[in-house]
């Protein structure tokens, strides 16, 4: 069984799977005794599976995102990618291990990709530091975009983070200037630049990998100015309300796609692609090699006017008098 | 006084407010001490005790910068929506009509042109008493927009922030703003035009993560609370005690992080000093 970590909206789909697990450890003589029974419960299970998933609510597509099977930028890059080196380091300070990012090749082209990285056992989450970058992290990532650039290197980024850390040294060595860097840094690099929402998009700690000129996201992703719960504790007064939060948020990706904050959802199995992966890997290897494709088409003038007025134009407001 | 002292304690006061009202007299919540409100008001705002810079509006100071007569506003019909129809224990629709209505403004921001001893700036700057100065669509376009007409009349620009950070009603909308502002902010750089960003009390989260922490030359006002996180979430994460004056001006300058800190009264003589400076 691949996914042992159930969300609490799946237990029907959990009880067809585990009576699927037990009927085919009956013991039997006849090879096929349960041949018909088991392939009509796998086809009940994937109905049921494919239903649940089909009328998700925020809240719910927030714990998909969160789901600690999920496949994490490490997971996306070692699969969608040829060959990749990993870079290290801000050269200021530290290595931050909850900020990756590397040269590697796609389609036999050389590229630059940055993304959040989470950790999944007990051990790994803290080497990652649950995935939320200190100023180090972002410090390596503008440094990797500005190599991308000397060498005229596509940049593709990852984004999957509860948000940039929040913590005294995070503070003490500026937080707040490393992602504000990496953002205007980002508008005016002089390659093409792809970010995708892979997981879950935390606030500035995630826009600042974010100022694309094509930005993806996959189908049960979300992407926040704020995490519902955090958003419940100071609207609501009461952090246990993160469900009506996320709806009243607008986190997931069809939202977003109405609101023309990002310009493809890149679609996931059913279920999720912590349930078959390689599903999701080959879909967004797919939109990032057309993606790609697209953007090479465009002179560097093109390229940096079109991502100006892309956020320029974001926002909603009247013009009185 | 002791009459003042008791009605304070009394507790008829509202929590967290820095100046509190009370008639004649005001409470500064930065050292307890009680003073004659036409007092501090003659010092600026200023608290003639420890010298806590009050939260002032932004046509205040904007009067306290601004040659007299020569402060012309942009933008000032630009209004919010309700993009999300936002709801929480109360509707955006109702908070923001009720800001607008106690503050007179559209949004919680000033923005406009006007001479610092006779300088030409492009000024935008925030009305905390909005909404908290929390930054939605329209102070996004307000700040891409000053910045614009700094762009096109060659001019510095000068933003005052104090604000709690992005504005939550608006969603994603709002954390958009961060991207928008940092974008045209980088274009005045390469225009080779002054950007003097000014941070008075509370500068936080997605403002200062933006524009507000990318000035050519960054100043805050004494003890002004400027961050990222705030420190209850801060708290909650480690779990420890925080550093005394932490994500205070004077902290921030100790760790490099701004220029200088500026006293209220001498702001307007340090801005008009550093804009002939670099122009
Ligand atoms: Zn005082």
């Amino acid at each position: 069984m691949i996914n042992r970590h159930w969300l609490d909206f799946e237990k029907p789909v959990v009880d067809l799977e585990k009576k699927i697990e037990e009927l085919k450890a009956y013991p039997t003589d006849e090879p096929d005794a349960h041949k018909s029974e088991l392939v009509k419960l796998e086809k009940k299970a994937n109905t049921v599976l494919k239903d649940l998933y089909s009328k998700l609510t925020p809240w719910q597509v927030t714990k998909v995102a969160r789901h600690p099977a999920r496949p994490y930028t490490l997971d996306y890059v070692r699969h969608i990618f040829d060959d990749f080196v990993e870079l290290h380091g801000d050269r200021c300070f530290k290595d931050d291990k909850a900020l990756v990012g590397g040269l590697a090749t796609i389609n036999g082209e050389s590229v630059v990709v940055i993304g959040q990285q989470k950790g999944r056992k007990a051990k790994e989450m803290g080497y990652r530091n649950w995935g939320m970058p200190n100023p180090e992290g972002y410090r390596k990532a503008v440094r990797l975009m500005e190599l991308a650039e000397r060498f005229g290197k596509p940049v593709l980024t990852f984004i999957d983070t509860p948000g940039a850390y929040p913590g005294v040294g995070a503070e003490e060595r500026g937080q707040s200037e490393a992602i504000a860097a990496s953002l205007m840094r980002m508008s005016t690099l002089k390659v093409p630049l792809i970010a995708t929402v892979i997981g879950e998009g935390g606030s500035g700690g995630a826009l600042a990998i974010g100022v694309a000129d094509r930005v993806l996201m996959m189908q049960f992703s979300t992407y926040s100015v704020i995490s519902p719960e955090g958003c419940a504790a100071i609207l609501w007064k009461d952090g246990t309300k993160a469900d009506m939060a996320a709806k009243a948020l607008r986190i997931n990706a069809e939202e977003l796609k109405r609101m023309g904050v990002i310009d493809k959802i890149v679609k996931e199995p059913v279920g999720g692609a912590h349930r078959a992966p390689q599903v999701a890997f080959k879909n967004l290897k797919a939109e990032l090699v057309a993606t790609l494709k697209k953007l090479k088409t465009l002179s560097t003038e093109e390229l940096l006017d079109a991502r100006y007025e892309k956020f320029r134009n974001i926002g909603a407001f009247v013009e009185g008098k | 006084m002791e009459w003042i002292k008791k009605n304070l304690l009394a507790g008829n006061i509202q929590k967290n407010a820095k100046k509190f009202p009370l008639g004649l007299w005001i409470k500064c919540e930065s050292c307890n001490g009680i003073i004659y409100k036409k007092e501090a008001e003659k010092k600026l705002d200023v608290c003639p005790k420890c010298q806590y810079h009050f939260r002032i509006s932004a046509h205040t100071r904007i009067n306290i910068l601004i040659d007299p007569g020569t402060f012309q506003e942009h933008d000032a019909g630009v209004e919010p929506l309700d993009p999300i129809e936002f709801k929480d224990l109360k509707k955006y629709r109702d908070r923001m009509k009720a800001s607008q209505k106690s503050t007179g403004l559209k949004d919680g921001i000033v923005s406009g042109d006007g001479l610092i001893n006779g300088k030409r700036v492009m000024i935008a700057v925030f009305e905390f008493s909005f909404m908290g100065g929390s930054m939605g669509s329209v102070i996004g376009e307000k700040i891409t927009r000053i910045v614009e007409a700094a762009l096109n009349h060659r001019c510095p620009v000068i933003i005052f922030s104090s604000s709690g950070g992005a504005r939550m009603q608006e969603g994603i909308l709002s954390l958009m703003q961060m991207a928008k502002t940092s974008s045209v902010i980088a274009r005045l750089k390469e225009a080779g035009l002054p950007y003097i960003s000014v941070l008075t009390d509370p500068t936080m989260g997605g403002v200062t993560a933006s524009f507000a922490m990318l000035g050519d030359i960054i100043m805050a006002e004494p003890k002004a609370l400027i961050g990222f996180a705030g420190q209850r979430v801060i708290k909650e994460t480690i779990r420890e005690k925080l550093p005394e004056g932490f994500q205070r001006a004077e902290y921030l300058l100790d760790h490099g992080m701004i220029d200088m800190i500026v006293e209220r009264k001498s702001m307007k003589e340090t801005l008009s000093k550093l804009i002939t400076m670099l122009t």
